[in-house]
Formats: structure tokens, sequence, C-alpha cells
């Protein structure tokens, strides 16, 4: 017997006790596709024959089946199933997670069983039991498809069991082999021109092929997909079907049904419909072909699929869209959900279904390609499409290139309907200007549950990152206690690790380290830029405030904002923020950067300088305090060694060393006197930009460090009183001059107290043998040092005990964090939902709450 | 860390006799992170000078063990005065170094033990918060003549402002052990942090070493506080036995510098809470939302003195949730009252499907954390998809501010507020969001009411209207579509 299985479906064995489904199922299934309830009582209580326990056992057998199919396995159940309401459970289980389920059914004499029963021996039950099930299961037989078994197998004799093969057949909406290019096309409603038009316009050319057929071809190898509603409304559904069967026919596409379809085919077959919503003008163009067009038409149209999953799962294309738990699954609800989506029930003015947006609570990962409900404009919502643009109402016809997701569109010729409920409001039309796109309206709010637990965040340069609950609470609270509106935070800037201890004695970091680190790696040009001692700041600038509404869905238009690394408002007052926007918007304006770039806003990376300006507080009550206590220890300290006479050759040494370390404080007052001028908040406020990091559709980090530092010193010029330049040296690693000039600058910079320079790969992203290379490796100056690891670490045998510093930690995060930072812009930049845009920002603050050394 | 003692009773060098530490040498001794040592910049008959100076290595100071006593942590912890200002360090070295003279003990001069020396102390690197004052009063009332100066933060920064280090120079004439054992006791508590934990030891270190003048010190209280690191039940024991014909009741808190204030706003507290617990048990609900919960003080009453079958704290701080859970002890609490509170993190800014189908929700002083440009969030979050039936929210009445002595004109009354209403801003901030969501909203005030400026602190009530008509809608304009 041959017995066909769906590869994704619920198989019940049936039949009594001993009629070998067991064996059975361990011949012809995986050991882990096979869930038993002697198994299961097996698991619970270590003897698979104890009865006592059998609702618990099937209890968990409910449990383990449920996940299987949830996750999309195929699940064989091997208990008797003699009972109706045993199978009962297991029917409904599968309908849930929208699979079909199919019975085996082992209908074996009686006496055979008991003979087998008999040579087992081993289990504690009488011939009697045997008997009432086989009684039961025969009482069964008949209405057991009723009971909404898709198919039931049966074998009568022993040798059927023998030689049965199982045929594993593939689903009909399983296309996930086939991944295009696919040239997606929405609601034709027998537009038969504007399709033509449309192939013409996405490269499709006819050809005649040997058997002197039209057929379609593409240059490029391409394919169509038909979202289904071909006819009904437009002046030529009987056109519009011939052509689409062509196609589908020859292989050259792919065509779901749509509500239309199926009433035309149902109305074509003769039975008995409701004639409306221009059902009557395909009847009316049917009427006047041959009885055989409409024949094959209604045939066509009638064997059309609920929906296809594509390209590995990642594309599933619909009419009336697809929720994810039904995706690949077939069952008449998963059909139905294809044809007409969901409705509340309720009706809305025009007399039409008030339609449940299942798009906005769409979470799946593969992209939803969907017609059916005419919309002007075709715009992404959480992974999904509509494209149907109301080609028939007078709107366009569309049609997405996958997997390029570009929308190609040609207009409708004219209005072949009228609307049966406006596109466009006249309240709409005045609303559009300020209206927020549907991704923005559905991003209203983020989730709690959505963004808390266990997360791994999915980038493209560092793969797979992971945050545990710990920090992941860590950083929820941050984000609720002091961060800006998640909508702004679209990127936050990563650590930097600073480089390998110095080999040299007496300092803990220089160049030559950095550029070790690059030149082993087989970088030949890095880049140095100078280290401001400012506050890291990350810019959003929009050119004008409505923006800020447009782009980036917030309701109070602002020019922008600027914040912190860790996401919090760089100012405190908004004002300061807002003024300095507006300065640096008009720069932008004066350097042509808005025009060159083809943007309204831009993302920039920054300190802002002085330090004082965020650190004044640190400076009133950590550093400077160190210095005065210091200062004062000191001075007493050796005004008294001086009068002191000890007979003691220790002493004299100890009394140059206390010395030594008077002039370590000195020191150390002097560099924070560097650093601390200035404090009043925006007097002498300076923005030194170095990246240029996001503009629309563009993340620059495919552009050089050189191309970044060019931009930006353009908005330098334009700003001369706001906007510093960086300094930088580009430096060619090979040449022995070229680094021993780059330290040179270094040492020139960090002599005074600088903090000192950034050694960067000339790339903004740069990969090595081993992976992605750190994007850059500070070299503090040893005078700034000071105020990280205080006063007196120079000194010879507290600088001795510093110097193994473990960076691995540090360099791991560094990599994690630069690829989650710019996995956000990507996103923002592709219009991807808040949620996952936001992902990237949360997972930068949860890897910041793990501990590393703060002076790293 | 450093002191130096000088004598001028002559023949002054006796200094060295009772201290036990000759003049003419260095005296070395290892100390647990460091080094202490004793010299004498001066030693003639006139006039006798040791220093005794603590050389901490700054680097076995961070080691992470060593790290009790410190508030901060990341880089603070890294870049501090530890190794420089005077603090329980100092005390301890000075019990290892001066033990027998602290103690009493001198081999060659036994009768200047208990004899009143002329003695002057100086003390380069004495911290104390603000002003010299509290300085002035520990020692002033123990016979000292007092000189501080305060250390200005740097010298050319004079907008810095001014340092809590004070150059502190002390004189008196009394015998060395009982100089010795006051600034024993009295440095780390001008310091406030001490780098040990404190048990059972250190009270009676206390009561030995303030024999006979702690007791009838008038800032006794605050001694022993801060000397036992605020730790009542050591605190307690101390009071109890250095009064112990005259029981005080102790002030449950430790903020004295601003003493008066904290009295008073604690009995604000305690008045809302009362309030709002009134006004929650009134409504008799099945289901209460603490939202902000905090330390639990509310949850803790509503524990105790209600029976309400679901009570949930929501903090979005995982360390509030910790303590208010230790603070409810729920691990002793009976199975049923145990089961009836529900501790979890969340948050008021994001969407939360947890938060739905409780009777009432309440926000105590919560709100005015919030940055003003996420209220709208808030309320989305709170009116618009929480939809509690009632909601209960209290908040600072910024008219009333004046009325708080210890208040900046315009500060607000904690630095983390990020906006403190007037009624007005208020009232009309309640009745969008009720006309928004269809609520009801009733206002209130609690505490002690002004004729002009009102209550410290205003409530609002917020009760779901049941018409069932007005429901709370999502920003933005819905997109019109229309069907095939």
């Amino acid at each position: 017997m041959k017995i066909e299985i769906p590869e994704l479906s619920l198989v019940l064995l049936v039949g009594a006790t001993a009629s070998g489904k067991s064996t059975f199922a361990s011949r012809h299934f995986l050991p882990t596709e096979v869930v038993s309830s002697d198994g299961c009582r097996a698991m619970l209580v270590d003897d698979e024959n104890d009865q006592k326990v059998t609702p618990e056992a099937f209890d968990l057998l409910r449990t383990i089946v449920g996940k299987r199919l949830k996750l999309g396995r195929l699940t064989v159940v091997d208990a008797t199933h003699v009972q109706k309401s045993s199978r009962k459970m297991l029917i409904e289980l599968a309908r849930e997670y929208h699979l079909f389920c199919i019975a085996i059914v082992f209908d074996l004499s009686p006496s055979l069983l008991e003979e087998r029963h008999a040579r087992r021996g081993n289990r504690p039950f009488s011939n009697k039991i045997i008997h009432g099930q086989c009684e039961e299961l025969r009482r069964s037989l008949k209405g057991m498809e009723r009971e909404g078994i898709r198919h039931v197998y049966r074998f009568q004799d022993p040798s059927q069991v023998e030689a049965a093969k199982i045929h594993r057949v593939r689903l009909w909406t399983n296309r996930r082999d086939e991944s295009g290019p696919f040239d997606i096309i929405g609601d034709v409603h027998g537009c038969l021109t504007e399709l033509e038009t449309l192939l013409e316009r996405l490269g499709y050319r006819w050809e005649i092929d040997a058997a002197g057929e039209r057929r379609l071809h593409h240059p490029d190898q391409r394919r169509v997909i038909f979202l289904g509603d071909l006819v009904d409304r437009g002046p030529d559904s009987p056109g519009v079907v011939r052509l689409v069967r062509a196609i589908v026919e020859s292989g050259m596409g792919l065509c779901v049904a749509g509500n239309h379809d199926v009433k035309l085919a149902r109305a074509l077959r003769g039975k008995q419909v409701t004639i409306a919503h221009g059902l009557e003008r395909s009847l009316e163009q049917f009427a006047a072909r041959s009885p055989e067009e409409r024949a094959e038409a209604a045939s066509f149209l009638d064997r059309l699929i609920g929906h296809y999953v594509l390209d590995n799962g990642r594309l599933v294309v619909a009419h009336a869209g697809m929720k994810e738990e039904m995706q690949g699954r077939s069952s008449a609800r998963t059909r139905d959900f294809a044809l007409y989506g969901e409705t509340s029930g309720e009706v809305d003015v025009f007399g039409l279904p008030v339609r449940l947006q299942w798009a906005r609570s769409y979470r799946g990962e593969s992209l939803v390609v969907y017609g059916h409900t005419p919309v002007e404009q075709a715009e992404w919502l959480n992974h999904t499409l509509c494209l149907d643009t109301g080609c028939v109402f007078g709107g366009q016809l569309s049609a997405l290139r996958y997997p390029e997701k570009e929308l190609v569109a040609v207009p409708a010729e004219r209005m072949h309907h009228p609307p049966t409920r406006p596109l466009v409001t006249p309240e709409d039309a005045v609303l559009e200007e300020n209206s927020l796109s549907p991704q923005q309206q559905a991003d209203d709010l983020l989730d709690f549950s959505e963004t808390i637990g266990l997360r791994r965040v999915v980038t493209t340069l560092a793969g797979v990152v992971r945050i545990d609950t710990n920090s992941a609470a860590a950083a929820m609270e941050m984000m609720s206690r002091e961060a800006i509106d998640p909508k702004w935070l679209i990127h936050l800037p990563p650590t930097m690790s600073p480089s390998e201890t110095a080999q040299d004695p007496g300092m803990l970091e220089s160049p030559k380290e950095a550029f070790d680190y690059y030149r082993r790696r087989g970088v030949v040009e890095v880049i140095c830029q100078e280290k401001h001692m400012g506050s890291r700041a990350i810019i959003i600038l929009c050119r004008t405030p409505k923006v800020s509404r447009q782009r980036f869905g917030l309701i109070q238009e602002r020019l922008g904002v600027i914040h912190t690394r860790t996401g919090r408002p760089f100012f405190t007052s908004s004002d300061s923020e807002q003024e300095i926007l507006q300065r640096l918007s008009a720069g932008m304006e004066t350097a042509g950067l808005w025009e060159e770039l083809q943007t309204d806003w831009v993302c920039l990376d920054a300190e802002i300088l002085p330090w004082s300006i965020k650190a004044m507080p640190l400076i009133r009550r950590q550093f400077a305090p160190v210095a005065v206590a210091g200062e004062s220890l000191f001075s007493s300290l050796c005004a008294w060694t001086k009068t002191t006479w000890v007979d003691d050759p220790a002493w004299q040494e100890w009394v140059e060393r206390t010395a030594m370390r008077h002039q370590a404080m000195h020191a150390y007052r002097r560099v924070l006197a560097h650093h601390g001028q200035g404090d009043a908040e925006g007097s002498g406020l300076r923005v030194a930009p170095f990246h240029l990091l996001a503009s629309e559709g563009k993340v620059h980090d495919d552009q050089t460090h050189l191309w970044h530092l060019s931009k930006l010193s353009r908005l330098a010029e334009a700003l001369p009183d706001l906007v510093t330049t960086t300094a930088f040296k580009p430096v060619d690693l090979h040449s022995e001059r070229a680094c021993a000039e780059a330290t040179d600058w270094w040492q020139a910079l960090t002599a005074a107290g600088g903090e000192g320079m950034v050694v960067k790969p000339a790339t903004f992203v740069t990969s090595g043998s081993k992976g992605m290379l750190q994007p850059a490796i500070k070299c503090r100056g040893p005078e700034y040092l000071r105020l990280i690891y205080g006063p007196e670490y120079l000194l010879p045998e507290n600088l001795e005990r510093l110097r193994p510093r473990a960076l691995t930690t540090k360099r791991k995060r560094a990599l994690q964090e630069f690829a989650l930072g710019l996995e956000g812009l990507h996103r923002f930049v592709a219009r991807q939902p808040l949620r996952e845009v936001h992902a990237c920002a949360f997972a930068i603050l949860a890897l910041e709450s793990e501990p590393v050394d703060p002076r790293l | 860390m450093i002191l130096s003692i000088t004598n001028t009773h002559e023949p002054a060098t006796d200094l060295g006799f009772l201290l036990h530490k000759h003049p003419e040498r260095l005296y070395r001794r290892a100390f647990s992170c460091g080094t202490i040592h004793v010299f004498y910049p001066e030693a003639h008959a006139k006039r006798c000078t040791a220093v005794l100076y603590v050389e901490l290595d700054p680097l076995e100071l961070v080691r992470p063990q060593r790290a009790v006593g410190l508030r901060a942590s990341g880089m603070e912890h890294y870049v501090n005065d530890r190794a420089y200002a005077a603090s329980s360090w100092l005390s301890v070295a000075m019990a290892q170094a001066f033990s027998s003279a602290m103690n009493g003990h001198s081999k060659e001069k036994p009768e200047l033990v208990e004899h009143p020396l002329p003695l002057e102390i100086c003390l380069p690197t004495l911290p104390c918060r603000g002003e010299a004052r509290l300085i002035k009063e520990l020692f002033a009332p123990l016979g000292y003549a007092v000189s501080a100066t305060r250390l200005p933060l740097d010298l050319h920064f004079p907008q810095w402002g001014e340092s809590d280090f004070h150059q502190v120079r002390l004189s008196i004439t009394a015998p060395l052990k009982q100089v010795l054992s006051q600034l024993y006791i009295l440095i780390p508590v001008l310091d406030n942090h001490k780098h040990y934990w404190i048990d059972l030891d250190e009270m009676e270190k206390l009561l030995h070493r303030g024999k006979n003048w702690l007791a009838i010190h008038p800032l006794r209280e605050l001694i022993t506080r801060r000397y036992l690191k605020h730790q009542k039940q050591w605190t307690r024991q101390v009071e109890e036995r250095l009064t112990a014909t005259d029981p005080v009741d102790l002030h449950p808190d430790d903020q004295t510098e601003i003493k008066t204030e904290v009295k008073k706003s604690v009995s604000l507290k305690e008045e809302r809470l009362e309030v709002v617990c009134q006004e929650i048990v009134r409504r008799n609900p099945t289901s209460v939302l603490d939202l902000g919960c905090g330390e639990g003080d509310l949850l803790r009453r509503l524990v105790r003195t209600t029976g309400i079958p679901r009570l949930t704290g929501v903090d979005h701080a995982i360390k509030s949730l910790k303590t208010t859970s230790e603070r409810l002890d729920r691990d002793h609490l009976p199975e049923t009252r145990r089961k009836r509170v529900t501790l979890r993190q969340g948050s008021l800014l994001y969407r939360d499907e947890r938060l739905t189908g409780y009777d009432m929700a309440v926000l105590m002083e919560v709100v005015e954390h919030l940055d003003p440009a996420r209220l709208d969030d808030f309320s989305r979050v709170l009116f618009g998809a929480a939809t509690p039936a009632t909601v209960l929210l209290t908040t600072p009445n910024r008219e009333a501010n004046a009325r708080f002595p210890n208040l900046e004109p315009g500060q607000w009354r904690h630095p983390d507020h990020r906006f403190e209403w007037s009624r007005a801003e208020f009232q009309a901030w309640s009745q969008t969001m009720a006309e928004r969501f269809g609520y009801r909203v009733s206002l209130r005030g609690i505490g002690e009411e002004d004729a002009e400026s009102g209550s410290p602190t205003q409530m609002a009530i917020f009760e779901k209207e049941t018409d069932g008509l007005k429901t709370g809608t999502t920003s933005g304009t819905q997109r019109k579509e229309c069907r095939v």
C-alpha cells in the first residue's frame, strides 16, 4: 500500500494494543518523530505499562506534540486511538496549528493480537482489553474522516503492514527551493493593458518557442508572481486570465488565488453566487468567449493555491496576507485567511467589513507581500507590503522586484471602475502632509516583552550578539530612567580599546603597539586622529523641524537631538541643544552638504568640547578633591621631613621618594587644570565631529575616514565659531619614517596633557584573516592617564604593577558594539520597524552594563 | 593621611616617652594597605612634634576587596582621595602605632599619663562637608581651641569653589591619652565613610574610647550614628548604655545636616501613604498595581493592613525590587500573604501586556521623574494600553516649595525630578488625560494646606468612564483603506 503523507502533518497510528504500531513507526519514521503514550508513561514513572499515570502521560504527550507542530515538525503519535475522544484531542491540536491530520489504522484480527500479546507476556492486562479495543476501533472506522481526519489508511492484514510504503508529499504551499529573482505583481482586476505595460517595463519580452507558442521571457531569468484578484471590475478579465495562465503553465510564474478569482470560478461553473463587486463585468466579458475558454479559465482559477512560501522561507506571497503561524501550513482557515484576510465582523460606513490589521502585529522574519486592500501607496509595515495600489480604480499597477525590494509601477490608463470607498478622503488630503507612515503609526510605542529578556541580535558585521537577561534588565533601567525618545536612538557609539601596554618603560600606552596591532593583521594604511578631550556626543541633525516628524516619526517637531554615548540628553536644557542644532543645520546648508548628500538629516559622531561642560560635577566631586587633599598632605609632609633628623640611611631615600610623589601630585593638578578650563553650559562650546555616520538612504561605513574628515571639515569651514576640525595624520605602516613622525606628533599632542590619539584603519570597516579588526585603537598620553590611573601611577613601583592589562573582553565588546551601532543605522536607513532599530542601541546599553575595567 | 602632635610642656621631648617612639629614630610599621611612619620634625626641650603618616598604597587601595566604604563605582573607584584624606584609616593606624599611649601605659613617665599637657594637633587634610562648623561643634565642647581653614578646590579656578577639606589646628591642655582617644573617634565621624564593616567590637571600642566624654557630648547622637555607620542595631544599644536612665527617642534617619527638613518631609511622606491607602481601601479593589514601587513602602502597608488579593509592584530599578523583596521579608511571610504580592521589572515607557487588567494603578511621586518629552508615551502606556479602572497619581506641588526652608528658589525637591507641576499645570494635564483616554478625574491636596500655595503634595484620581464609548486611541491618523 502506498501511503502519502504531507511532509508537515500529524499522523495518528490507530489500533489495539499489540497491533504492531510501534514496530511500524520505528521502521518508517525517525525515532524523534514518534511520540508514544507508552514512552510518555516511562518518562514520568519509569514504567511504560503503568496505567495509573495515563492522564499525566497524555498531558505530556499533548505538550510534546503541540510544541512539535508549532515548530513545524512532522509528528507521529503512537497510541491506541481507538476511542473517538482520544483522537479528538489530537485532531484539535492539528487544527490549532493549521495542519492536516492523517490516520493509519491497524484493523487486524483480535485473535492475531491475542497471540502476539501472549507471546510478549510482559503486559499486565488481559485479552479482554484487546477485544474491547478492537470492538471500539471497528465502531469508529466509518466516521473517522468526518471527525476531521484528512485521510484514513487502513491495514486489514499483517501482509499489508509489511508491504506498506510511506511517501512524504510536499505541501502545495512549499516553494522554498525557488528563490527568484521574482517580480511580484499586485491586484490586476482585468486591467490587461496596464499589465502588459508593466511586464514590458519590468523587462519581459514575448518570444515564440519551438512549438510555436508565445512564451514570456526575461533576459535575467526573472519570474512573475501574481497576488490574485486577476479578474472583475476591469475591462478585460478573460484576457488577463488567459495571459496569466500562459505564464503560469509555461513555468514562467506563479499565481495565488484571490477572493474574486474563486468567486468567478464558481460562477463560471454555474454555482449560485451573489453577483456584485464587478463580477457582473467579468461574466459579461466571459459570455462573449468560447465555452472551452470559460471552462479552462474556471479550472485554472479553481486550482490556484492560497499562498506560497518561497526562497527558503524568506518570502511569503498571498492575496490578503498571511500570519506568521499560518505560513507554510495547510488548512481551511489558512486558505480563508489568504483569500479574505481577517475581519472583525463589523461593517464600516461604506458597508464594507472592518479589517483587523494583522500586519500591524506581524512579527515574523519572512517578508509577506500581498494585495487585496487598495492603498494609495505601497509602504512597508513590519516586513509586510500591500501591493494593491488600486489600478482598476484609477490608481496604479505596482510590482515589487524581489530580492531587490524595488517598487515599479505603471499608472492606470483611466478609472475603470469608481472606487467603492474613496482612496483618499478630503480630510486625509489635509492630514497627508503631517501624517505618519503606516510603520511609524505601528511603532507608536515599543513593547516591553519584545525588548526585555534573553536577546539575540543578528548583525551583518559580527554575526549574532547575545544579550543575557540581567544585562537586558540593566539596559531597560537605563532606557526608562534617562534615555531620550527611542525614535531618535538610531545609534550608540562603541567603546574603544586602548593599545596593548607599551613595551617601552615609563609609559602605559604608546602608538607603537597600536601600529603593531594593525600591521600584524595586514593593514598598511592607517589614519591617526587627534583625540579631543571632550564628551562623546551623537548628533541627529535635521534640515527642518518637519523632518523629525516625517522621517523619525516624532509628534513634537524638533531640529534633532544631541545625546551622550549612553543615550541620555547631552544638554540639560533643550534650548541650548536646539540652538546648536540650528547653527549646525544652517552650516550644513552653507557648506552645501544637504544637497550633496541628497538628504534632509544626518547622524554625526562627535566630541563636544570643553570637557568641563559635562564633567564639571565630576571635577568638583572627584578629580579636584584628590588634588586638594594630596597637595595639602604632601606640602605638610615635605615641610616636616625637611627639619627631621633621623639616623637611618632608609630615611633619605624615603624623603626623596616622597618629594617625587609630591611632584606627581603637581603634575596631576596641571593636567586637571588643562582639561578643566571653561565651564558654563554653552560658553566657548565647540563641536568636533569626526564621523558622518549616516544620511538618507546611506550608512557611510563604506567610505574612508579621509572622506568623513573632508566632508566634516567643510562644515567646520562654514561654522568656524562652532565646529572644530579633527587633526589627523595618515600613516603608511610599512614606512618607518611615517611611523616615527606619527609618534612625534602624538608626543607633541600629549606633552601638555592632551588626551592622545586614535589609530584607525584607513577604511571604516576592516577585516583581517580572522574576522573584523578593531575599528579604532586609542593611545592616550602619559600625563592625561593620571586622570584615569591616579596621580601617582607613573611612579616605577606603581607602573610595573599596572602593566598587565587584560584587553580581551574590552576588544570583544568594542567589536560587538561597533557592529551593533552600524546595524542600528542600517536598519533605520532601510526603514525597518522601530523595535528592530531599537534592539541594536538597547543591546549596546546592555553590553555596557557588563563589568569591564573602566580604566581601559 | 597625616597628623602631627606637638607638646610644649617642658621637657617637651617627654612626648617620645609617652608615645613610645624615640625622637631620633624612624618608626616604620607595615599596615594593611601600606606603611605607618612616625618621625619628629622638631624635638627639643621647649617643643616637640611627632608626625604620624600613613602611607597608603594607592593601587592596593583600589583592589576590589578594599572597596568597602567607597561609595562610588566605576572611575571614582580608581581615582579617589582615600590615600590622602584623614579617615578611619588614620584611626586604625593610631591605634596600632600609639597603642600604649592610648591605653595609658608609659614605662618611663607613668606620672605624665594622666597629666594634662599643652598639646597642639595639626590635621592638614581633614574632611568635613561644607563649612567647618561641624569640626568646631565636635571639638569645642571637649575644650579644644579650633582653627580651621577650608581649602579651595583649585587656586587657579576660583569658579570651581571650595573643597570639603580643611586644614585644622587643635589646641588643648589635656592628657595625651584622652586627646588620642577623641581623635580616634572624631576623625572618622567627620569623614563619614569608614573603610571597614561595623560589628559588636566596634561598638565596644566606641564606648571604651568615649568613656568620660561621649555621654555628655552635645552631638553624642551624631557621633554614635556616624561612627557606627548608621547601623541602627548598634546605635540603639550605644544610646541605651550611655543613657541608661534616660531613654531617648531615636530619630530613624541619618540626614542630620537637614534635620529639621527631614522630619517634616518624613511626616509628609507618612501622610501621603496614609491618604493613598485610604483611597485604595475605600474602593475595595481586587488588584492593585504599584507603578514605580521604589522600595515598597506602599506595598508593605497594603500587605499588612488590607486583604487585597493581588498586589503587583513594578519598578524599572532591579535594585529597588530587591530591596522591596527583602523589606517585605517574603521568605518568611505566610504562604497566603506571600502569594498576594508580585514584584517585577517594568517600565512606564514601554507598552506592557502584563500591566493590563488591574482595578487600580497607583503612581506615588513617580511622574515627576519622567522627562517631559516622554510624558506622551507614558500616558499612552498607562491610560491607553494598561487601562486600569482607577488611576491614583500623586506628585509635588511646586508652589509649596517656598515653604521648604532647605530648597533654594527654583530647586526641585529631588535632584532626579525632571519637573514639578503647579496646581494649575497638574490640573490641566490631568484633564487632558481624562478627556483623551475616557476617564473622570478629581483632584485633591495632601499635607498641610496653605491658603496661597496649597498643599505640598497633589493627587489626581482618574476613574474610567464606564459608558464604553470613549476609549483610548493611539496617535496619528489611521490610514483609510477601501475594500475590493
